[in-house]
């Protein structure tokens, strides 16, 4: 696992101190100590020295360091990390050291306004840029006021949105994680849903989304047509969930813009929708050779597109050779993979890939790992659990008529095979 | 609770150009100077853009306080941005410029009567964080106005400058009133207001411990839960770790929160749903098992745990650090989720070692067979760390289901024939644990093991060889060559191995005399002579004496019955695992330790308890462990593992319970040795030779004092043989009998007046494991009285005479006689009220008369009532809470060894003892003549009188009784 790190000057690009109970010094342990784990083989994302506790996480090339000397609520640091992390890539783009130096009034501004003596306080991105903004010469007039927002119960709309067209965007997405042993027996799958919004309303419109769930046909005593088990749903803040957890009702004001609604987890047995057969015979200080085949276990009439089967091969192989019956087969020696693309899958085919690498005759005598292939594929127009959104109701008091639009794509999540070399 | 700094540091690899980041390049000498001037400059721009150059210098770490004067100057300005940046400045560098911090305080002033909210809230927010006392007292009286500003946004700013206050000088916030004003803020129309408070008043409640400031009631409980539906994540968080410090009165109140606290488990955030099942896990404590809702919560649960398992790899590590404490307490939550728990290829290694030890907490025989196929899937990875935990993990399952024992047997010898030799020695010491709990049923793969015998060079695999060696010396034909190999070079072993190769040497002689006297003799000297390691020492000594004085002895000794090995290993102690499951999320739940532990200055702060379960109806009082200065550390209070089980039976410092030790060997022991070495062998044989040292002991002290308790081979670690140890090195004490158990005095049990001039009084006692009744007959009549019998009614113990009542001779008038009845427990037994009460019968040959006694239930305590550790964890786990009940021994003024040594008397025997913050916990054991095991947590505190003795039995009902014997046992 752990690989050689470059030596990097470390230095501390920005600091808030939210307590003053830290002594600032204390960050110059951060990186020896995690490098003595490293080498270890045991990095862990809390370390501590002495009193001082460090939880971390790593963004592109920077860590991003919380500490602490209480018994902090850890859940909490590091879903305000990511927070952090999500607030300032909203901001600039890209969030690494460029980003910071060139932004640092902003970024303290940020840090502010996101944290107060260790309490996270309004940390969603489209209410602070209506008051923290980057160009200064904006900011005089936005700022004489602070918006209503931030510490209105509905935290994530602004009042006064308009626009001319009334339209909202439903993406449901759902993506399957197998995890498929070498013997070819499933040894776990389940599907992550997740409803997105694009919202164009004006005004506050109050939305309430209904689906085809079981248990709210169970409840209301309907059940016609084909319903959906969700084992576990999480809503953004917007949902009133204490609605939902009485009568199912999925009711609430959407942020504007794109936002994630919800996600559920349902936990079927589900066949693998792109099944994989593979063959791999190592033959030592000679070659090795790869025979996988690939099938489309879906519906004839719909397509997979951009399907990539990784095949993992040893790190010392050599002169590859590839026979495909269809799309391409490359090389990626820096991932030790082979990247075997199909474009276009329809349901039902069944596909071939040949490979054919050459050994040294002299062996890495370095243990490695079994990676297993991974596929990644995504198939439009097709929900696997057969979610379905059957109204989107959008209410306003302007009393506007809105229109939603709904589009269904399955894709891989966690696809993995594992292999047997 | 989340007070933390932040920081963000990364790894610099080249400077940059653009944007602000040109304010980074300026290093030239008179560059101080340079900045000086521009700060007084007229021009507004100017003024800012060195303001900028500053603060880009203080990022970096240079010092440019020398600016301050000129800083603060530009203080005054309407332009918002400008004004963040000096207060930045201001922030940073008022602690090292008191004086001139002063300066500032009328902008503050002015700046928190702004018309602009965001100015007001900026300048009461940052006058907190300005840690100078000269200023905190200018602070007030803004504050004050803040605290009731009309615009939210400032209010919700300034409850939170309470506490950055607080902790600056808390007696000036509690005599301006302002806990006050922070309590009346929970009332607040604003959800981000009610969340500020009830974080800032938590913060500072954490450093009162005792004051109750945060004075949950009904009341106050509802306008929380009507906030937690309004407010933002972050304070849903606040009000969530808020609730779940409050104890609801009743099953009723505990529900209708748990009901409103569900819909947080679908949050998005994982941290709010980690603070909801925390808030859950403890209520649940108070809801009676056989409520519906009870089931309906636990079915709730398990979802929104398994989703946590999709967030992002340290959100990850933490939810898995808490589902194992979950599913220590609650296991029925996640025994269906099995697969959720698979390891992934690129799952970190920190998250693979997690759901490792997960999946063996959850295994059973349903789901073995797919778990071993992982398990064997994990062990030819990589990963060295993960590898051994797996193979570490198959030995596990063996133990934990007995129907997978021959698979993981064989699934074992397959990776032993891998030949990677980490996993080899990883699966020695696993297959010794199967040995144990499954004896002569796999020792037909000894042969294997064997042959792998060289290449073993970690301690631990290589004592765990030599044990294997040792157990079954009589069926290796080379034994003895085997260990003659590992005993050349035995002062480079470590102390478990030499230990180990002792033990192992001592029960190959003890099963093949005739061929290794020389063996063993070798190993004493090395042991005893030429090793500096006092256990080993002592062990060698004691192996010596045993063998020289009473073989037979020995071989009861040696090779002794071992006690089973419990199924669960790695528990977490009980009370450690209900104080961490109220800490749910925070960094004790992922270092499975106390707060205490980790946190400076944070004893004297009360230890977290979970409610007291509906049934029991005793209220817990949490310990209050303030005073006691002096506290020895809390050890990381993990039980030992298996593994570590071994070592613990082979290092006698490990031994935790009693404080007696064997007096070091003297020098006269030096010399009996000595002797020993001359002429030894004669008795190393058999012979009843005269042993050598003058006061070495004699054999029925031998008998006596280690046949008594259960445990295995290494006597010297239970409790009553360090008596026993006392015993070998001083015969003075005779027969090694459990002394000093408690009898009550006599009591009259039958008046004259009712028995027609016969008075009966008398007691129990349990002497030599034999119950006896003791009484007095005094003949007050005046005629003789002849012919005594007695008989006892059925009793809720069976108890009944051994034997007819001995009065041999007439009783006279005005005479009296002692007699002893003894009683056996093979009696009818018919349940009791009190279950203690005993209805007896006497007949003389005046008349029959009847009278009921109540005995001691410390009288049915048997000797070999102490229980092996981990079976006492896994049964005290395994007894339902509401089996627990609790009670308190007042004025009792022993010190927890005092306590302990004198329990042990009446056959409760300490199993294990265990402090934390100056509170001694005694884990104790006690078994009932019919079988029946009462376990008991005994609280000791020093310097208070009062002890709380928790009591958890599968026949409940005896509690009481049992309670009654401590009491009598400790005050007497």
């Amino acid at each position: 696992m752990a690989q050689i790190s470059k030596i990097f000057n470390l230095h501390v690009l920005i600091c808030r101190n939210y307590k003053g109970d830290v002594d600032m010094a204390e960050i110059d342990h951060f990186m020896p100590l995690l490098m003595q784990h490293e080498e270890e083989g045991l990095i862990c994302p809390v370390m501590s020295h002495g009193s001082v506790h460090f939880m971390w996480i790593k963004h592109s090339n920077l860590y991003l360091v919380a500490t602490t000397n209480k018994n902090s609520n850890a859940s909490l640091v590091y879903s305000f990390l990511y927070k952090l992390v999500e607030v300032f890539t909203e901001y600039f783009k890209e969030l690494e050291e460029e980003s910071i130096q060139d932004n640092f009034v902003v970024v303290y501004e940020l840090l502010d306004e996101l944290m107060d003596f260790g309490f996270p306080q309004t940390t969603d991105s489209k209410i602070l840029q209506e008051y923290i903004t980057q160009e200064g010469a904006k900011l005089e007039v936005a700022k004489t006021k602070v918006p209503t927002t931030v510490t209105n119960a509905v935290s994530w709309r602004s009042e006064g949105i308009k626009y001319k067209k009334n339209e909202v965007f439903i993406d449901v997405i759902e993506s399957i994680n197998v995890l498929v042993n070498a013997n070819g027996s499933v040894m776990s799958s389940d599907i992550v849903g997740s409803i997105k919004l694009k919202t164009m309303l004006s005004g506050m419109p109050e939305l309430r989304l209904g689906l085809n769930d079981r248990v709210l046909f169970a409840l209301t005593g309907r059940d016609k047509g084909k319903t959906v088990v969700m084992e576990d749903v999480k809503f953004h803040q917007c949902v009133r969930l204490s609605r939902f957890e009485s009568d199912r009702t999925i009711s609430f004001i959407p942020p504007d813009g794109e936002s994630e609604l919800m996600s559920y987890r349902i936990n079927t047995h589900v066949k693998p929708l792109i099944w994989i057969e593979s063959v791999i015979e190592k033959f030592s200080h000679s070659r090795v050779e790869i025979m996988v085949k690939a099938k489309g276990q879906f519906k004839k009439q719909s397509v997979a597109n951009n399907v990539e089967v990784r095949v993992p091969v040893p790190s010392d192989a050599d002169s590859p050779k590839f026979k495909t019956s269809t799309g391409n087969a490359k090389y990626v020696p820096e991932k030790n993979l082979v990247v075997w693309t199909i474009k276009s899958f329809p349901g039902g085919k069944e596909f071939l890939m040949r490979a054919h690498f050459g050994l040294p005759s002299v062996e890495n005598d370095e243990m490695e790992g079994k990676p297993p292939i991974t596929v990644k594929f995504e198939i439009p127009y097709f929900t696997v659990s057969g979610i379905q959104v059957r109204y989107m109701k959008i209410i306003e008091k302007s009393g506007y008529q809105a229109l939603p639009w709904v589009r269904y794509i399955t894709q891989s999540g966690d696809y993995q095979l594992r292999t047997n070399v | 609770m989340q007070e933390w700094a932040n920081q963000l540091c990364e790894n610099r690899q080249f400077g940059s150009k653009m944007t602000d980041s040109k304010y980074f390049t300026t290093t030239k000498k008179g560059e101080i100077f340079e900045l000086k001037a521009e700060l007084n400059s007229d021009k507004k721009e100017k003024k800012k853009e060195a303001v900028k150059k500053v603060i880009a210098s203080m990022t970096v770490g240079k010092d440019v306080s020398a600016l301050f004067p000129d800083v603060v100057n530009c203080m005054q300005t309407d332009n918002l941005e400008l004004k963040k940046l000096v207060y930045l400045y201001l922030m940073n560098y008022a602690k090292s410029q008191p004086d001139m911090a002063i300066m500032a305080v009328n902008t503050f002033v002015k700046d928190c009567e702004d018309p602009n909210p965001l100015i007001r809230a900026l300048a009461v927010r940052t006058m907190g964080c300005i840690r100078v006392d000269k200023i905190t007292e200018y602070l007030c009286e803004p504050l004050r106005k803040c605290l009731k500003d009309e615009d939210p946004y400032v209010r919700k700013t300034a409850a939170v400058c309470v506490a950055k206050l607080h902790d600056i000088n808390a007696q000036l916030v509690e005599d301006q009133g302002f806990l006050d004003t922070l309590k009346d803020l929970i009332s607040d129309s604003n959800p981000m207001v009610v969340a500020n408070a009830v974080a800032a008043l938590s913060e500072i409640a954490e450093s009162h411990p005792n004051s109750n400031l945060l004075d949950l009631n009904p009341q106050t409980i509802n306008k929380l839960l009507t906030a937690l539906n309004e407010c933002t994540e972050w304070g849903q968080i606040f009000i969530l770790d808020c609730l779940a410090n409050y104890t609801p009165r009743d099953d009723r109140e505990s529900q209708s929160i748990c009901e409103r606290v569900t819909p947080r488990l679908s949050h998005a955030n994982s941290a709010v749903v980690l603070s909801a099942v925390k808030v859950l896990m403890k209520f649940m404590e108070m809801l009676p098992k056989d409520l519906d809702y009870y089931g309906t919560l636990l079915k709730k649960l398990a979802p929104p745990l398994v989703t946590l398992l999709s967030a992002e790899p340290e959100l990850q590590y933490v939810a898995l650090r808490n589902i194992n404490l979950i599913v220590q307490r609650r296991p029925e939550i996640l025994k269906h989720e099995m697969k959720v728990f698979f390891v992934k290829y690129n799952d970190p290694i920190y998250v693979k070692l997690e759901k490792l030890d997960i999946m063996i907490r959850l295994a059973s025989q349903a789901n073995i067979a797919q778990v071993l196929a992982e398990l064997k899937e994990y062990a030819t990875e990589v990963d060295v760390d993960f590898v051994r935990k797996a193979v570490r993990a198959i030995g596990r399952c063996a133990i934990k289901v007995e129907q997978s024992a021959e698979r993981c047997v064989s699934t074992l010898l397959d990776l032993i024939q891998t030949k990677v030799n980490y996993v080899v020695q990883e699966a020695i010491v696993v297959i010794k644990d199967i040995f144990r709990k499954y004896p002569n049923k796999y020792e037909s793969v000894i042969a294997t093991l064997c042959e792998n015998l060289d290449s073993l060079d970690e301690p631990e695999a290589r004592a765990a060889m030599i044990w294997i060696v040792g157990e079954y010396a009589e069926r290796i034909d080379n034994a003895d060559e085997l260990l003659e190999s590992f005993l050349e070079g035995f002062h480079d072993e470590s102390t478990q191995v030499q230990l180990q190769l002792l033990t192992a040497i001592v029960k190959l002689f003890l099963k093949k005399p005739t061929e290794t006297q020389e063996l063993v003799q070798q190993v004493l000297s090395l042991a005893t002579q030429d090793s500096d390691n006092p256990d080993l020492r002592d062990r060698g000594y004691i192996y010596w004496r045993l063998l020289s004085t009473d073989p037979v002895a020995a071989k009861e000794v040696v090779l002794a019955e071992k006690p089973l090995i419990s199924e669960e290993t790695d528990l977490i102690e009980p009370t450690l695992l209900e104080e961490l499951i109220c800490h749910i999320g925070t960094l004790a739940s992922v270092y499975h330790k106390p707060p205490s532990a980790f946190v400076e200055g944070s004893r004297g702060v009360q230890h977290k308890r979970l409610p007291g379960s509906a049934g029991s109806g005793e209220s817990v009082e949490s310990p209050d462990t303030g005073s006691a200065a002096g506290v020895s550390e809390a050890p990381p209070a993990v039980i030992p593992s298996q593994g570590d089980l071994l070592g613990d039976l082979l290092n006698l410092d490990l031994t935790p319970p009693t404080t007696t030790g064997p007096p070091p060997p003297s020098s006269g022991m030096q010399m009996g040795a000595m002797d020993l070495l001359g002429g030894g062998l004669d008795s190393l044989m058999g012979d009843e030779s005269e042993p050598l040292g003058g006061d070495l002991g004699g054999s029925p002290a031998m008998g006596a004092g280690f046949g008594a308790p259960p445990a295995a081979m290494p006597a010297s670690f239970t409790a009553p043989v360090s008596g026993g140890l006392d015993d070998l090195f001083d015969l003075g004490g005779g027969v090694g009998m459990p002394m000093g158990a408690y009898s009550p005095p006599k009591t009259v049990w039958l008046p004259a007046m009712k028995a027609k001039g016969l008075e009966i009084s008398g007691t129990f006692a349990r002497r030599a494991g034999v119950i006896q009744m003791e009484m007095t007959l005094t003949n007050k009549a005046m005629s003789v009285m002849t012919d005594f019998a007695i008989q006892f009614n059925r009793n809720s113990f069976g108890l009944a005479p051994a034997g007819p009542l001995q009065v041999l001779t007439p009783l006279s008038p005005n005479q009296s006689i002692e007699v002893t009845l003894p009683l056996n427990t093979v009696g009818p037994v018919m349940k009791m009220e009190p279950l203690n009460n005993l209805q007896v019968a006497v007949k003389n040959n005046i008349d029959v008369f009847y009278f009921s006694c109540q005995y001691p239930i410390s009288m049915l305590f048997v000797e070999d009532g102490k229980m092996e550790r981990q079976v006492f964890l896994a049964t005290w786990k395994d007894i339902p809470n509401d089996n627990e009940s609790q009670f308190q021994i007042k004025d009792c003024h022993l010190n927890s060894d005092a306590a302990s040594n004198k329990l042990q008397g009446s056959n409760i025997f300490t199993i294990a003892k265990r402090t934390v913050e100056g509170q001694d916990m005694l884990y104790q054991s006690m078994k009932l003549t019919n079988g029946i095991w009462v376990l008991a947590e005994l609280r000791v505190q020093a310097g208070n009188p009062n002890y709380t003795i928790s009591l958890k039995c599968r026949a409940p009902e005896v509690s009481q009784c049992v309670f009654q014997s401590y009491e009598a046992v400790l005050k007497n």
